[in-house]
C-alpha cells in the first residue's frame, strides 16, 4: 500500500481581476468572465518564483506528514517556469527542507502536467520499494502574453505531495497516463511568452487527453464516475473542467471542492494538484477521489486515491487551500502587475 | 552582492536557519561562530531558529542600494524570535500601514536578489505577518 | 607618554568636486595643514579613508598620497573603520607622537564619493554593515538608522520635529562655515516635507555624499612650545567597538561604543563631560546626533530630542554640539570627517572660528562613529 502521507499548498496573496486586464487591452470584460468562467487570478510578488512557492508548499506537506525530511529519497519539482534554464530548482528545495545530500532530484517539465509527472514518479519509486518517501511538487509562475487570452488566466501557485507506505492520508489505488504528440501550446527557447493554437487547444488537445486518461483509468480500475466522491481536472479556465466532467458523466457536486480556477486562475503545473489539496482539505475517510491532469504537447496523468482515517488528524496541521485562496488578498492594478511580471522593458 | 561561493557557504543559514547554541551561557548564535561573544566559550550545540517572533523595529527603504532598485520601496525590520534570537530581514506581504513595533511575524522562503538577468538567484528568509 | 599638540590645520571647501581626483583633494588639505604648522618636516603620515577601493578603485592609498604629497620615503599608513576612519587616523597619529615613535605626524582624512552612482555609493557605504546578514537583505545606512529612530521614538517619544531641529541647528551653524557643502539654512517644515529616504528619515535628515579632505599636523608639546605656536593639546583619546549588526546590540536605542570611548578619553584627560565647552559629533543622520548626546551624557537616555528642542545643544546653548554645521551641513566625505572634527575644535580653541565661535572655548571633544556604532573614536582637546 502506497499513497499520500502529507500534502500542502501555497498561493501568493496578490490578485488581479479580469476587468483590470480587459480595461488595458480594450477587451470586453463581461464576455471574458462569462466565456472563461474566471473572475481573478493569483499573481506572484517579485520575490516569489516556482522555487520559493515549492519550498513553502513542501513545508506545509511536511507538517502534515510528520516525517524526518532526511528520509526523503526523491524530490521533484514539475513546472514550466523553472527559474533557471540550466540549474535545477529541485536542489534548492531539497536543501531548504533538509533532504540533502542523499536524495534523488530531477526537474520536470511538460506544460501543465509537470506536477503530476513528479507525483507519478515519486509514487512509483515508493511502490517499487526504491525509496522510503518521495516529494513531488507542481508549481508555476507562468506568463501570459500581454493582450492575449491567456493573460487573463496565467496564475501562480504550488502544491506538494509526500508519498510513502505508512500512515497514509490517501491510498493510491491506480494510475493511467495518456500521451500523444499534439502541438497545441508551446514556447521555444529564448521566447519570453508561449504561443498556442487557439481553438485547437480544445477538443484535439485538452478534451481528447483528459477523456483518454479518465476513461482509460476507469476501465483499468473497473470503476465508473458514480463510484467517486470527488473528481479534479486540470483547470485552464472555469469552463473546460466542468464540460469534461459533464462529458464523462460526473456531477457538479463532485467537481466543486477542487474547482479553484474562478478565483485562482490557471496555476499550470499546480492546477490539478491544488485542486487535489483543496479536495483533501474537505474529504472524509473512505472518500474516493479521481484526479486527471493535462499538459499541452500533450498528455494527461490520472490517479485514483482513497482517503484514509488519518485525514482528520492531519488536515489542520497546515493551512487549507481555500484559506490561502481567500485570505488577505491584495488587488493589483495593471501597472503594478506588469512591473511584478516583468512585462515592462527596462534599460539593460 | 555575493559571489557563488559566498552565497553557497551561507545556505544552511539562509535556507534552513541553522544556528548554534553556546554550551556555556545558552546564547543562540546566528550565524554560528567560533567564539561566543557573551561568555568566550568555544563549544556549541546545533539548533535552528524559531520560525516566528515579533518586530522590535522596522523601516521602509525608498532609496535602494545597487541590485535592489526594482524592489523599492520595501520594508525591513529586526525581529526578536520566540527563542530569543534576533534577526534582520525584509518584511513582505504587509501593507506599510500595518508595520508596527510588536507586529507578530513568521519567516518565509523568498527570493532576496538576482544578480542581473544572467547571474545566480539569491534566496533566503523574509518576515510575513503571522 | 609625551604630551601631543596640534600645530597645523588644513581643510578645503567640501562638495561635489567633479574636477578634482582623490589625490589632489587630499594633497590640497595636507599642504594647508603643513603651511599652517610652519614646519616643513613630516616624519610619518596616517590617512583615514573608508573605501577608496570601492569609490575609485584605488588601494595602497597611503603610498599614493605620500608620493603625491612629495614626501616619499616617509612611513605612511591608511587606516579604516568605516565612517570613523578619520578619528582612527587621529588616534593612530596621536599614539605615534605620544609614544615617541615619531615627532611630526601628518594626520589626514579623505573620501572621493562622486565618481560612482548614488546606488553604488549606497552600496559602498553599506559595506560598513554586516554584509551577509544586513546588507544581503537590502539594508542601507539610512535604513539602519531609521530603524534606530523608530525604536527610539517608540520607546522615548522622540518626535519628528525634534529630528528636524537637529538639521535646522546644524544648517544654521553651517551657514557660518565658508567650507561647508550646504551652508543654506533649513526650517523644520522643509525637513518634515523633504522626500522620504527610509521612513521616518527624510533626505534632510541625512548627511550628504561629499568629496573632501582635512588634515592636521601633530607634534610633541615641547616642540610646539619651542616654536612658540598656540598649542592646542590632545589630552584624551578613546576607542571602542561594538557589534557589527544592529540586531546584535543589547539596546538598539543606545550607542554603547560612544559611551565607552568617551569615558576612556575623558579619563585619560582627567576631565568630566561637563568640563567640555563644545562638541563635534557624528550626525550622519539627525537621530544619530540625538543618540550621541545621550551616549555622551549631555542628556539623559531618551532625552536627546528634548535637549535639541530646548536649545541645550545650540551654538549659544549650554552644550554646543556641531558648531561647524556637523556632517549634515558641512558634508560627510567619510574618511575625512573625523579629522575635520579635530580641525573645527582646534580652530574654536584657538579663537579662530569667526561667526560660529563658541565664546571662551577652552576644551572640546570630538566623537566619530563607524557604521551603526560598531566603532567609536573620541578625542579631548584643550587649549593651554
Amino acid at each position: 500500500m502506497s499513497g499520500i502521507i502529507g500534502y500542502g499548498a501555497y498561493i501568493p496573496r496578490n490578485r488581479i481581476k479580469v476587468e483590470e486586464i480587459a480595461k488595458v487591452w480594450g477587451a470586453d470584460a463581461p464576455s471574458y468572465k462569462k466565456g472563461l468562467l474566471l473572475e481573478e487570478k493569483a499573481v506572484p510578488s517579485p520575490d516569489q518564483d516556482t522555487i520559493t512557492m515549492s519550498v513553502e508548499a513542501s513545508k506545509n506537506a511536511l507538517r502534515r506528514a510528520g516525517i524526518d525530511p532526511r528520509e526523503i529519497g526523491a524530490v521533484y519539482i514539475g513546472s514550466e517556469s523553472h527559474p533557471y534554464a540550466v540549474k535545477p530548482s529541485g536542489t534548492v528545495l531539497a536543501e531548504a527542507i533538509g533532504a540533502t545530500p542523499d536524495v534523488h532530484t530531477a526537474d520536470l517539465e511538460f506544460a501543465c502536467k509537470a506536477g503530476t509527472e513528479g507525483m507519478f514518479i515519486a509514487l512509483s519509486l515508493v511502490q517499487a520499494g526504491a525509496i522510503k518517501y518521495g516529494l513531488a511538487v507542481g508549481a508555476d509562475t507562468s506568463q501570459g502574453a500581454p493582450g492575449d487570452a491567456l493573460e487573463y488566466s496565467a496564475a501562480a501557485g504550488a502544491a506538494a505531495f509526500i508519498f510513502g507506505r505508512e500512515k497514509l492520508v490517501a491510498e493510491a489505488l491506480d494510475t493511467f497516463s495518456y500521451t500523444t504528440d499534439t502541438p497545441d501550446f508551446w514556447r521555444r527557447e529564448y521566447q519570453y511568452y508561449p504561443q498556442h493554437g487557439g481553438r485547437f487547444t480544445g477538443d484535439p488537445a485538452y478534451f481528447k487527453h483528459v477523456m483518454g486518461a479518465a476513461q482509460g483509468l476507469l476501465a483499468k480500475a473497473k470503476m465508473k464516475p458514480s463510484d467517486f466522491d470527488y473528481v479534479v481536472f486540470h483547470q485552464p479556465n472555469g469552463k473546460f473542467p466542468l464540460r469534461v466532467g459533464e462529458m464523462l458523466g460526473f456531477v457538479r457536486k463532485q467537481i466543486d471542492p477542487g474547482w479553484l480556477v474562478p478565483k485562482l486562475g490557471n496555476t499550470y503545473s499546480g492546477s490539478s494538484p491544488l485542486g487535489l489539496t483543496a479536495t483533501l482539505d474537505i474529504a472524509k475517510p473512505g472518500n474516493m477521489i479521481l484526479i486527471v491532469s493535462y499538459g499541452s504537447g500533450a498528455g494527461s496523468d490520472g490517479f485514483i486515491f482513497r482517503v484514509t482515517d488519518r485525514i482528520d488528524e492531519v488536515r489542520e496541521l497546515a493551512p487549507r487551500t481555500r484559506d490561502l485562496l481567500d485570505r488577505d488578498k491584495v488587488y493589483l492594478e495593471y501597472g503594478t502587475y506588469a512591473k511584478y511580471r516583468r512585462k515592462i522593458r527596462k534599460a539593460e | 552582492m555575493p559571489t557563488p561561493s559566498r552565497y553557497w557557504r551561507e545556505i544552511p543559514q539562509r535556507y534552513r536557519l541553522e544556528a548554534e547554541k553556546c554550551k556555556g551561557c545558552g546564547l543562540i548564535l546566528f550565524p554560528p561562530r567560533l567564539v561566543c561573544p557573551q561568555c568566550g566559550k568555544r563549544e556549541f550545540e546545533r539548533t535552528k531558529l524559531a520560525g516566528t517572533g515579533k518586530l522590535l523595529t522596522y523601516t521602509v527603504i525608498r532609496v535602494a542600494p545597487e541590485g535592489f532598485e526594482d524592489q523599492s520601496p520595501y520594508a525591513v525590520g529586526i525581529a526578536e524570535l520566540d527563542d530569543g534570537a534576533r534577526l534582520t530581514a525584509q518584511v513582505v506581504d504587509c501593507d506599510f500601514s500595518r508595520l508596527k513595533v510588536g507586529l507578530r511575524v513568521k519567516l518565509e522562503f523568498r527570493k532576496i536578489h538576482e544578480d542581473g538577468a544572467a547571474g545566480v538567484i539569491h534566496y533566503g528568509y523574509k518576515f510575513v505577518p503571522e | 607618554m609625551r604630551d601631543v599638540a596640534v600645530i597645523g590645520l588644513g581643510m578645503t571647501k567640501w562638495g561635489e568636486l567633479w574636477a578634482k581626483p582623490l589625490r589632489s583633494i587630499f594633497v590640497e588639505a595636507a599642504l594647508l595643514a603643513i603651511e599652517d604648522a610652519g614646519l616643513d618636516r613630516i616624519d610619518s603620515m596616517v590617512v583615514g579613508c573608508m573605501s577608496s577601493g570601492l569609490f575609485v578603485g584605488q588601494e595602497h592609498l597611503a603610498s599614493l598620497l605620500s608620493d603625491y604629497l612629495g614626501r616619499n620615503p616617509i612611513p605612511a599608513a591608511r587606516v579604516e573603520s568605516a565612517c570613523s576612519s578619520g578619528g582612527l587616523a587621529l588616534r593612530q597619529g596621536f599614539i605615534e607622537v605620544a609614544s615617541g615613535m615619531s615627532d611630526v605626524v601628518l594626520v589626514g582624512g579623505v573620501e572621493k564619493m562622486t565618481d560612482v552612482t548614488g546606488c553604488e555609493a549606497t552600496f559602498a557605504l553599506g559595506t560598513a554593515a554586516d554584509q551577509e546578514y544586513e546588507s544581503y537583505h537590502g539594508l542601507t545606512f539610512p535604513g539602519l538608522y531609521a530603524m534606530m529612530a523608530v525604536a527610539h521614538m517608540h520607546r522615548y517619544g522622540t518626535t519628528r520635529d525634534q529630528l528636524s531641529m537637529v538639521a535646522v541647528k546644524n544648517h544654521d551653524n553651517g551657514s557660518k562655515n565658508p567650507l561647508a557643502q550646504f551652508p543654506s539654512k533649513v526650517t523644520v517644515e522643509m525637513v518634515n516635507q523633504s522626500v522620504l529616504v527610509a521612513d521616518p528619515l527624510r533626505i534632510l535628515d541625512c548627511s550628504p555624499i561629499t568629496d573632501g579632505a582635512a588634515a592636521v599636523v601633530l607634534c610633541p608639546l615641547d616642540m610646539a612650545k619651542r616654536m612658540k605656536k598656540p598649542a592646542v593639546r590632545i589630552t584624551g583619546s578613546g576607542q571602542a567597538t561594538d557589534t557589527i549588526s544592529l540586531s546584535s546590540r543589547k539596546d538598539i536605542t543606545r550607542l554603547e561604543s560612544t559611551h565607552i570611548a568617551a569615558g576612556k578619553a575623558l579619563a585619560m584627560a582627567g576631565r568630566k563631560i561637563e568640563d567640555m565647552d563644545l562638541f563635534e559629533v557624528h550626525d550622519c543622520f539627525t537621530i544619530a546626533e540625538i543618540m550621541i548626546t545621550e551616549a555622551l551624557g549631555l542628556a539623559a537616555p531618551g532625552q536627546g530630542g528634548k535637549a535639541v528642542e530646548d536649545g541645550v545643544t545650540g551654538l549659544r546653548g549650554k552644550h554646543p554640539v556641531n558648531p561647524s554645521g556637523g556632517l549634515k551641513s558641512k558634508g560627510h566625505p567619510v574618511g575625512a570627517t573625523g579629522v575635520a572634527q579635530a580641525v573645527e575644535v582646534v580652530k574654536q580653541l584657538r579663537g579662530e572660528a569667526g561667526e560660529r565661535q563658541v565664546k571662551g572655548a577652552k576644551r572640546g571633544l570630538t566623537q566619530n562613529m563607524g557604521g551603526t556604532g560598531g566603532s567609536a573614536l573620541v578625542h579631548v582637546f584643550e587649549a593651554d
